[in-house]
């Protein structure tokens, strides 16, 4: 019920929502579960195992038992918590875990059941057969047992990542986190302040004392409004400070549209920041722990600080006649609150003997709630005093203090683990605290608004203290300063069932059941019952879940210690870790110079890394891919081919020393290249394997351009800069990439002479005679535009690798194109390189496979002995260096038209397909349009002697098995004419 | 001169520009663009023939400077980039080696990045959805190097803004990234 005055609401505006398929109204300022309140509803889902009833237990993130599915459609999210819920006109929620409705659960049937479906009963129970667990125990577990569900559609908003900077990170927005900001922010230091909440200020809009003769929330917004106002200050409510990281580094989720029914458009749901502080305060206060006791889990039943808050927040109550059962003063306070709005309170049930009166209530001392009644809500509560008759009092709603527990999650994140304060009964923070971070406040178990204010305004004095930045402490405004006074009580013994993890129902009796099986280790114990897993963590359940252990293992609870605490501290959506990298967003695309004109063209494209290459160019009439393909190998092969090769890497090398730098770099000499030719190279890791392959082109003495491989290009380049600087750093060599800073094509073919004769100026002379095979120069083309020449080739044609200033590379291809069409010139994708390559024998990176040698590739005799160079040594190991092991063959199937697949092993004729009859595999292949037939290029044991044997290449994975003949490896031009014509 | 037209790293003969809200993102095609690097033994030279070419002291760590017609920033230890309008010096590599001689090498980088040039009020908000540099204390005249949208660019902070050179080949997903940024944060 809504109270007739008070609260931190906007009672001029109403909102309209739905939960459970009926229609209410609630105000601005409300979370769901205070509206539901307000509207009487204290039935709001049911539990996970036993699908009891149950209703809110407290009225923050802490929540474990209010979870709802929230919105509809795509964006209908389980298992958010109705407390941190912001309504908003609409809104719209529905219970979980309930069927066929939230009154009447058919599974409540567990409840009935309990005795069988105690801790870790499936472990037991359904051990056989083996087969059933997958496809019928697991199945029927998991739906009976469970959370929310969640929508199969992609989820249609967004969400960003972000980074921040600043002195002082403060994580709560209480009265120790403003007064520390206050400090912060008035010394100029850049101050971010990150609450959860979407109202800053903490207990103190949830409390009715005073700070400076104002009311404590009023006192509140007031420090927010000022530090609001300070450009040095940057408030972040709606955040959540989600991990402690290395180096000052915080994770805090920012929901900036979860409050709205859909984000903006263009605008994200929430933003993932990484805060990069260089000192931090936790002033994440204290979540307050319920005492265990039968059946304490019916709607209506709240932690004291949450009845408390309600009604002070947000003026609701869940019942007009309530009770308080606590251990410690501050159980009395929520009494003396709700009698002071009006509501009645029956008694304060205390636990300690000799607690203190309080006006207006009775207070039963040395007292304890030994059970409940209510089906779906609370309607008494059994009452046993210490001496006396056992009383039934008729209440509506009752209030549950049980001590406050600091909030250390974050503290402990780097492996710090709390230590235990028999003063307050808890854990405070202890150990080493991840550096640079402080705490203050309830966090630090500083119980009184007087004590966290000093505590906050001293941790932020010292923090700015080690920045070097001048402050002087602000004067502490007055305020309540009340000690803490508990005595210690976790559960109320009894046979029934009483409640620990109100998330994954876990009573007492479990507790005593993984003690009993020897799970007596917190970390066995919440493996065991499942005590602090799942979405709260147990942030209300774990202490008194150790407190029981403690009590069984005769150990103390400072002994028996807590779990470890991890990021996330509350749940985040798995978009926000994705953030704006899904879908086709998911990395970046690399375009060639030329792929406007390739889209033109209709290629079709493959990825390479992260580029986009033309694969290849149908045509119209061409109704699948190879007809494409085989069209672009002929043409190439029959007249002029041209393809866009600026993916392959390119290294600028310069500086005096720049050959011999190639000389140690490369297997082969570089040391004698002449200026003005490209020689191949191929590059060794330093255990000798085959690494990476390429050409260097002499453009003067001291400059040489490498290329590598597409996929190596950065790899290679990481490697020389090692050697560079690490281990050669002595050697006058500048190295910088220039792949994207060239437009590379490759003309190929025979007349690609007489092509590039057409576009390169006539004052360079490219005929045979003067620009012969392996040539290179700097030219210019089409009237003087800067340009380098290669006569290189990867097909095996007479071919030339053009290459100018990016920005004129579309250009280029054009007048390519348009100088090319009396010879037909056809542009050939990555496809048809392929087929070109493997029908000249080139190796490639299928080849260079990470456990490739020279000697394996043929290229035994390039690795140069009258030289050092990387990977040289280790190369000619004995295990690398048999005379009779793998090298690389030609293969060609026995019927032309049979396929050889690559990855194939490769097999004597009528030998079995086992590891032991491996003869090698294949590597690449294709269909020869040139040969008519299918052919492939592969590693076999003693290569060479096997030249026209017929094997096996047999795929065990696709079943394919074809008779193949070894044949030298160059099946086209094999004495390289045509690329010297 | 020779009859190939350029086309912009965004793809289109003429830069794009785009303003949303208070912030305009432009592409500047027109830039060239060279690198120096000092020879071994030869930083002390190269730093004050650098100097003599650029008008201005060569720019000291993670620094920025602008001459009448050139400027330069540092991109790692006696490694500088030098800017120019390209149409005034086409060949600016070229002019830069005459100048530097043996002291430095020069490699011409002037296809080899998109720059983009944001202006306005709130670019440190677009900024922070974008990169982990602190720009919100980065004062003009400070370059870094950093990852935007998983691609290496260098962040130059000007009075009026920043500009971001990201590898060309990745313009139009920097440029999408940098306009997504933009729409959200502003």
């Amino acid at each position: 019920m809504r109270l007739p005055s008070g609260g931190q609401i906007d009672r001029a505006r109403k909102l309209s929502f739905r939960f459970n398929g009926q229609y209410y109204k609630g105000h601005p300022g409300d979370t769901l579960a205070s509206a539901l309140l307000a509207n009487g509803v204290r039935l709001m889902g049911r539990s996970f195992k036993y699908h009891r009833p149950r209703g809110v237990l407290s009225a923050g993130s802490e929540e474990p038992n209010a979870l709802v599915e929230l919105r509809s459609g795509a964006r209908q999210e389980p298992n958010t918590r109705a407390t941190t819920t912001e309504l908003f006109d609409g809104l719209r929620a529905e219970p979980q875990n309930a069927w066929p409705s939230l009154k009447f659960d058919a599974l409540a049937l567990n409840d009935a059941l309990s005795p069988f479906l105690t801790a870790g009963f499936y472990y037991k129970t359904f051990m056989w057969p083996a087969a059933f667990w997958e496809k019928l125990y697991e199945p029927i577990i998991r739906r009976a047992a469970g959370l929310g569900a969640i929508t199969t559609q992609p989820d249609p908003d967004s969400y960003d990542k972000g980074f921040l900077h600043c002195d002082l990170l403060i994580i709560g927005a209480g009265p120790a986190g403003l007064m520390a900001a206050l400090s912060a922010g008035r010394a100029g230091a850049r101050v971010i302040l990150a609450d959860e909440d979407f109202r800053m200020g903490g207990r103190l809009n949830a409390e009715s004392f005073s700070i400076s003769d104002m009311a404590g929330a009023d006192w509140a917004a007031q420090a927010v409004a000022e530090l609001g106002a300070l450009p040095n200050v940057r408030l972040m409510p709606r955040t959540t400070v989600i991990g402690a990281f290395d180096h000052g580094i915080y994770g805090a989720l920012e929901r900036v549209a979860d409050h709205l029914p859909t984000p903006p458009e263009g605008k994200p749901r929430q933003i993932l920041w990484r805060v990069y502080s260089r000192r931090a305060i936790l002033c994440a206060g204290a979540i307050e722990r319920p005492v265990a006791f039968a059946n304490n889990d019916r709607p209506g039943i709240l932690t004291s600080g949450a009845l408390r808050a309600y009604a002070n927040r947000w003026a609701v109550c869940p019942a007009d006649t309530v009770a308080v059962f606590t251990n410690n003063d501050d159980g009395h306070r929520t009494a003396a609150d709700l009698l002071a709005r009006g509501i009645k309170v029956a008694a304060v049930i205390d636990t300690r003997a000799g607690a203190p009166p309080l006006d207006g209530v009775e207070v039963i001392s040395g007292a304890q709630v030994i059970d409940t009644a209510g089906r779906l809500g609370l309607r008494s509560i059994t009452v046993r005093p210490a001496g006396g008759d056992i009383r039934k009092l008729t209440v509506g709603a009752l209030g549950v203090a049980g001590g406050w527990n600091p909030n250390v999650a974050l503290t402990c994140h780097q492996r710090a683990r709390p230590v235990w304060d028999a003063e307050i009964a808890a854990f405070v923070p202890g150990g080493e605290l991840p550096p640079g971070l402080s705490v203050a406040g309830a966090a630090a178990g500083q119980f009184s608004t007087h004590a966290a204010l000093a505590g906050g305004g001293a941790q932020a004095a010292q923090a700015l203290d080690d920045l070097g930045i001048a402050a002087s402490v602000p004067d502490l405004p007055q305020a309540e300063d009340a000690p803490t006074r508990i005595t210690p009580f976790w559960h109320v013994k009894g046979d029934a069932r009483a409640w620990l993890d109100f998330q994954n129902d876990v009573t007492v009796k479990d507790v005593h059941l993984a003690h009993q099986e020897g799970f007596r280790s917190v970390e066995h114990l919440k493996r065991y019952t499942t005590l602090g897993m799942a979405t709260d963590q147990g942030k209300t359940a774990n202490l008194g879940g150790l407190a029981v252990m403690a009590e069984l293992t005769g150990s103390s609870i400072a002994q028996t210690g807590t779990t470890m605490f991890r990021p996330p501290y509350t749940p985040v959506a798995m978009g926000a870790l994705a953030g704006r990298s899904r879908g086709a967003e998911f990395r970046p695309r690399r375009l060639t110079p030329s792929h406007h004109w390739a889209v033109e063209q209709g290629a079709v494209f493959v990825e390479v890394g992260l580029w986009m290459r033309a694969q290849w160019f149908p045509r119209a009439g061409e109704t699948q891919w190879r007809e494409s393909v085989d069209r672009e190998v002929l043409a190439t092969r029959g007249s002029v081919g041209v393809c866009d090769v600026t993916t392959l890497g390119k290294i600028d090398v310069q500086g005096r020393d720049a050959a011999e730098f190639l000389n140690r770099i490369y297997c082969n000499g570089f040391a004698k290249l002449p200026v003005g030719r490209v020689r191949y190279g191929l590059m060794l890791r330093e255990d000798g394997i085959a690494f990476d392959d390429g050409t260097a082109a002499r453009l003067a003495e001291d400059h040489v351009v490498v290329t590598t491989t597409t996929a190596n290009a950065v790899p290679v380049y990481r490697h020389m800069e090692f050697a560079r600087q690490c281990l050669w750093p002595d050697m006058d060599v500048q190295l910088i990439s220039t792949t994207e800073a060239w437009a590379q094509f490759a003309i190929a073919g025979p007349n690609a002479r007489k092509l590039l004769q057409k576009i390169v100026d006539p004052a360079f002379d490219i005929s045979n005679e003067a620009f012969p095979f392996m040539a290179c120069a700097e030219i210019t083309v089409c009237n003087g535009c800067p340009a380098r020449l290669f006569r290189i080739s990867f097909s095996g044609e007479l071919a030339y690798e053009l290459a100018v200033p990016t920005r004129y590379g579309d250009a280029l291809m054009r007048r390519i194109m348009a100088e090319g069409a009396e010879f037909d010139v056809t542009p050939y994708g990555t496809e048809a390189l392929g087929v070109m390559r493997i029908e000249k024998g080139h190796a490639a990176g299928n080849e260079l496979n990470g456990q490739i040698t020279a000697l394996n590739l043929g290229m035994g005799r390039m690795v140069s002995t009258k030289k050092d160079s990387i990977g040289a040594v280790l190369s000619r190991r004995e295990g690398l260096s048999d005379p009779q092991g793998l090298r690389l063959v030609g293969l060609k199937a026995r019927d032309p038209q049979s396929r050889i697949t690559a990855g194939a092993h490769l097999l004597e004729q009528g030998a079995s397909a086992v590891a032991a009859n491996d003869l090698g595999y294949v590597t690449s292949a294709c269909y020869s349009p040139t040969l008519q037939g299918h052919i492939a290029l592969g590693f076999v044991k003693n290569g060479p002697a096997r030249m026209g044997a017929t094997l096996r290449a047999a795929s065990p994975l696709t079943g394919a098995d074809t008779e193949v003949e070894i044949v030298p490896p160059h099946f086209v031009d094999p004495e390289g004419e045509r690329l010297r014509a | 001169m020779h009859d190939l037209s350029p086309l912009t790293a965004l793809g289109a003969a003429a830069p794009r520009s785009d303003t949303i809200g208070p912030v305009t993102l432009r592409e500047e095609p027109d830039r060239a663009l060279a690198s120096v690097a000092a020879r071994t033994d030869q930083a002390t030279v190269c730093q004050a023939a650098l100097a003599r070419f650029l008008g201005v002291a060569a720019p000291g760590i993670a620094q920025h400077v602008s001459g009448a017609d050139l400027s330069a920033f540092w991109i790692g230890p006696a490694s500088w980039m030098i800017e120019a309008p390209n149409d005034r010096h086409p060949d600016l590599a070229g002019k830069a080696k005459a100048a530097l001689g043996d002291a430095a090498s020069v490699t011409d980088q002037s296809g080899a990045w998109v720059r983009l040039d944001m202006t306005g009020d709130r670019v440190v908000q677009v900024m922070e959805r974008l990169c982990n540099l602190d720009m919100g204390i980065m004062p003009p005249g400070k370059a870094r190097r950093t990852v935007i949208d998983h691609l290496g660019c260098y962040v130059i902070r000007h009075a009026q803004g920043v500009t971001i050179y990201g590898p060309r080949s990745g313009a139009k997903s920097l440029h999408h990234a940098v306009i997504t940024a933009m729409h959200s944060a502003l």
